[in-house]
């Protein structure tokens, strides 16, 4: 029996029209009944969402404190935020995923067409990476690293708002290509010529492409910021080996996002190119090169792996270093470990494609260059261990996401060295052995870092505690429903199963995806209790609270200030003397300066990031949707308004010394109260 | 598990104790093809290889948790022992003489194991004989179904291929629009099929049965059922399904590979029993069609700096992609422009039969 040809995406609209582009009433999915739903409750919970901030008066404050504000730590907030709910939509099409792969075997066919199967596997790819893990990494570093450096801002702090806003404004193109139009149904790499004008002719793969272009610069200036912040704006006394292992960790990361993502930037023009001019960069025709394309998207995503994971160590090295109560072991192999990480990661791409046929020296090559990055990866495992022994280990929430790193880790890695084994991975290449290897990272690495360090930093920023109760509950669910979910995808992947298939044959396999969705629909009791957490520590933040600033007995100088900090973070600019300089500090008998208060010069908060962003947005839809004019248009208003923005010259104020003394004061009282 | 396996028991032990847990099914771990057994033993030796050190530092990781808790007052305090060269050296050295012992594994099988090379062997203790000839088989990644033509018979056949048992087969691997992954678990590792470009694999099927094959790499909508059946046949069974395919009189030329280019999905097995010389190269070259020029040939005058200006006229002879994905007319404006004839519709079946087959292997 044959089916009738189905072309590769959805159909594409052969005329365009000069106003609206591609753009028409087709474009909204209404025959679709699992989008109209979602789309229902999206838009129920949005208006209910809006209606409350009404009513609650907010929008004045939301917009003056919150969305114009050039903080540090507001935008790290604003990131975390991000971060939660873009976490909500990626892990629905998780489930999604693992309830079709439950159900379509045989006769069954699921409940999902390939056509919508694929665009959210791609969508699931694109926003845990982009718009999930990336805006948790950015957020923690952030809030966390000026702090820890004793600065009061990072080095540009307008463009550090310009940068959230277009990371927000991508995941915006993102959801909305849920209800107008589709996405991309290629992958989360969108590889040609499958991505290709020719075989993805719908708007997909150009949401695909906007979405991350406009996210990207983002992504990139916030590197610039946080790199030259980290360059130029340490205290006095805290030279390179002085740093905290976690801003060490954020240098090394954002050396990587500078070096890394112009490469992104640039081959997704290339496939914008090739998608709407008509260029032939990676066509099958005209000697284009689908195979360069390849390459140099994993020339970026390959030290993107590093981007997402190494602040994480950075956090584990913290958390491990203060639960233990003792000084990190081996602070300098630590750090050369990070560098050596960092310098690797740029010559390990091919592993991706080892299957493409490149000769076998050069997939030796790239197979060993890969599990020499395994030796600094393994000696940081065992620097925490060394910090563990001989310590006092206090197992808080956030050394309980680092325990279950450890453990979950080093299975990561060791699945990863094999898939690093060329002639095992063209055995283990796109199967679910790689699906599960890759979550193990992830997940066992960034995710649980992350919440190691929301955990870790929650008192900081707001001031008390996370409820512990919920906490390990998150925890246990999360391990457990890892295990759960992806161990059976291990042994699938070994029994010859491949990614990215919404329907099987082989009965026999079910089971194991059974198990599978099992584990998913238990992280996701761990999603919610971490909200129910947040709600729980809310209710109860009186008796949560601390006012000490430093309720675990840290080391480090974000412990200095109160919780949360001023917002100059530091009435005075500490001064360093050592590694772990709140240690040496508490140590030393430092005694709190009460008197002798300066104004202090602080940077002014502004529209302009979030209003230059937003013309981005339009800009990107217009170009979506081939609506030309509008394209120019938003192009022309993005320039005047970025040069209207050189010339507001109000851009600083200083903090009158009485509200420093005030504020002081109030701390002072605090921590006696907190000290009797 | 198949009688392969306790070869390397010593060092299996703790894989073994994981086995049952998944039973029998693992083909990627119990193949039935020498290339595929390879890869297979070299996923297992590596991984024993990591536990080396994987298992000392969980163990590790339990017990400096457990002894070191804040309430066992008893184990030993010391918050400022932050530095210990010997132990640095341990900690850097220990992962480098794994990486060490995994990266010579590393080079010396990658290059045994290079889909690219020829075999030499078919299987342990077993060198390739003398006078062998090895199957020749080409192979086109459709949307979404494949395409087996065998040049030497002179046949062809869809979503299903047959091979004669402990007989070396060389694969030619294209596609015809985008990036597939051929990949039959139970005989080889997979390797890419890409449009406009070749790939090879060497293999063998050291035993016969049904075996599954698909494509690895996704592909678009009707990817999930790319599946075919690889049948590993002994030498008269593989005689038998020649012979069976030659008599169906359906012929592959020009024409029939550009209907069946088509995006289509669950398509039935479909046998040829004549197909066109060269249509695999045509395949190859984005040129089936017949008023199109090759690639070959416009790589052939590029390299002599090209045609000026008529170059102009060929770009409309040779756009492959478009006219496929969206199953469209192709474009009938024609242009003179052709420096090569293109061949005619012949379809050959170039060599008697009853040399290969059964008596492949050399006595």
């Amino acid at each position: 029996m044959t089916i009738a040809a189905e072309p590769h995406s959805a159909p594409a609209q052969l005329h365009d029209s000069v106003f609206l582009g591609r753009l028409s009433l087709e474009a909204i999915p209404y025959h679709e009944p699992i989008l109209l739903l979602t789309f229902a409750v999206a838009g129920l919970l949005g208006l209910s969402l809006l209606v409350w901030i009404t009513r609650a008066r907010a929008w004045g404050w939301l917009w003056r404190d919150w969305f114009c504000t050039i903080d540090h730590k507001k935008i790290g907030v604003m990131y975390m935020v991000l971060g939660f709910v873009m976490l909500l939509r990626g892990f629905a099409d998780a489930i999604m995923m693992r309830a079709q792969q439950a159900m379509a075997f045989g006769d069954a066919n699921g409940y999902l067409p390939p056509h919508h199967y694929d665009q959210i596997f791609t969508a699931h790819g694109v926003i845990m990476i982009f718009f999930v893990a990336m805006p948790f990494v950015t957020g923690l570093m952030n809030y966390i690293v000026p702090l820890q450096i004793g600065a009061r801002d990072v080095a540009f702090p307008f463009l550090n708002n310009f940068s959230f806003w277009m990371t927000t404004v991508g995941a915006v193109l993102v959801m909305l290509s849920l209800f107008i139009g589709e996405f991309a149904t290629t992958g989360w790499l969108a590889y040609p010529p499958l991505s290709g004008a020719a075989y993805s002719p719908g708007v997909g793969v150009d949401y695909y492409i906007w979405a991350l272009q406009i996210a990207g610069v983002g992504t990139l200036l916030s590197g610039v910021n946080l790199l030259v912040t980290i360059i130029k704006m340490r205290a006095p006394g805290m030279g390179l080996m002085q740093m905290p292992i976690f801003t060490w960790t954020s240098l090394c990361t954002n050396v990587l996002i500078v070096a890394a993502f112009p490469v992104l930037t640039a081959v997704l023009v290339l496939l914008a190119l090739d998608r709407t001019v008509g260029t032939n960069f990676f066509t099958n025709d005209f000697g284009g090169n689908p195979m360069m394309y390849v390459n140099l998207i994993w020339i970026w995503g390959h030290p993107e792996v590093y981007i997402l994971i190494l602040p994480l160590f950075g956090v584990f090295s913290e958390v491990v270093s203060t639960f233990s109560g003792k000084r990190l072991f081996g602070y300098a192999s630590m750090v050369y470990a990070t560098i050596v990480i960092t310098i690797l990661s740029y010559l390990v791409w091919l592993h991706h494609f080892f299957t493409m046929g490149s000769g076998a020296s050069v997939n030796s090559f790239f197979g060993i260059t890969t599990m020499i990055i395994s030796i600094p990866t393994g000696a940081k495992i065992f620097n925490w261990l060394f910090t563990m022994y001989r310590g006092r280990i206090r197992f808080e929430v956030p050394m309980l996401w680092t325990m279950g790193f450890m453990f979950t880790f080093v299975i990561g890695g060791m699945t990863g060295v094999l898939l690093a084994v060329p002639p095992a991975d063209f055995v283990l290449h796109n199967s679910l052995f790689l699906i599960a290897h890759f979550h193990n990272v992830i997940i066992g690495g960034v995710v649980f870092g992350v919440f190691a360090g929301v955990s870790y930093w929650f008192p900081k920023v707001f001031g008390y505690k996370l409820d512990v109760f919920w906490g390990r509950v998150s925890f246990w669910c999360w391990q457990i429903g890892f295990l759960l979910a992806f161990m059976p995808l291990y042994i699938l992947g070994l029994m010859g199963v491949t990614r990215r298939v919404s329907h099987f044959e082989d009965t026999s396999l079910q089971p194991w995806f059974i198990v599978a969705a099992f584990g998913a629909v238990l992280i996701g009791c761990g999603i919610v209790a971490m909200l129910v957490q947040f709600r729980v520590s809310y209710v109860r933040r009186e008796s949560l609270r601390d006012h000490s600033g430093d309720p675990w007995n840290g080391r480090t100088l974000e412990w200095a200030t109160s919780s949360p900090p001023p917002d100059y973070n530091f009435a005075f600019t500490p001064r360093v003397h050592d590694v772990d300089a709140w240690w040496d500090m508490k140590r030393g008998g430092y005694q709190r300066p009460t008197t002798g208060f300066l104004a202090i010069h602080m940077p002014k908060n502004t529209s302009a990031g979030i209003i230059l962003a937003a013309i981005s947005g339009v800009m990107g839809f217009a170009l979506i949707w081939h609506i030309w004019w509008a394209a120019g248009a938003a192009f022309a208003a993005l320039i005047g308004t970025a040069i209207v923005h050189t010339f507001n010259l109000d851009r600083d104020y200083h903090v009158p010394v009485e509200t420093v003394t005030a504020v002081e004061d109030l701390r002072s009282r605090q921590l006696a109260e907190a000290g009797a | 598990m198949p009688a392969r396996l306790p070869r390397l028991h010593p060092l299996l032990l703790p894989l073994l104790l994981s086995l049952p847990l998944a039973g029998c099914g693992m083909v990627t771990l119990a193949p039935s093809g020498d290339i595929a057994a390879r890869q297979g033993d070299l996923i297992i030796v590596s991984t024993v290889l990591m536990l080396l050190i994987v298992v000392p530092v969980m163990v590790l990781t339990g017990w400096f948790a457990w002894h070191f808790r804040a309430s066992n007052q008893k184990a030993n305090h010391d918050p400022d022992w932050h530095h210990s060269t010997a132990l640095e050296l341990v900690i850097w050295s220990a992962p480098l003489l794994i990486v060490i012992m995994l990266g010579a594994v590393t080079w010396i099988s990658t290059h045994t194991l290079d889909p690219f090379r020829k075999l030499d062997r078919i299987a342990e203790g077993r060198p390739v004989p003398e006078g062998v000839r090895p199957l020749k088989v080409q192979v086109v990644a459709l949307d979404w179904k494949w395409l087996f033509i065998y040049p030497d018979y002179g046949i062809a056949s869809v979503n299903e291929m047959a091979a004669p048992v402990d007989v070396p087969i060389e694969f030619q691997i294209t596609s015809s629009t985008v990036m597939n992954s051929f990949f039959v678990p139970a005989l080889a590792g997979q390797i890419y099929a890409m449009p406009a470009m070749e790939t090879r694999l060497h293999a063998v099927i050291n035993k016969a049965g049904d075996f599954e094959g698909f494509s690895a790499n996704y592909s678009g909508a009707g990817f999930s059922h790319m599946r075919f059946n690889f049948k590993g046949m002994d030498g008269e069974g593989f005689d038998r399904w020649v012979a069976q395919v030659r008599e169906s009189n359906t012929e592959l030329g020009r024409g029939e590979y550009l209907q069946l280019e088509n995006p289509s999905a669950r398509e039935p097995v479909r046998h040829y029993g004549k197909t066109m010389a060269g249509l695999y190269d045509a395949v190859l070259n984005l040129c089936v069609e017949p008023t199109k020029m090759c690639q070959r040939d416009m790589a052939a005058i590029d390299a002599r700096g090209g045609l000026g200006l008529a170059n102009v006229y060929n770009v409309t002879r040779l756009r492959h992609d478009a006219d496929r994905s969206h199953s469209l007319t192709p474009a009938t404006s024609d242009y003179v422009a052709a420096l090569c004839s293109v061949p005619s519709d012949v379809t050959a079946s170039p060599v008697d039969p009853a040399f290969y087959g059964s008596r492949r292997l050399a006595p």
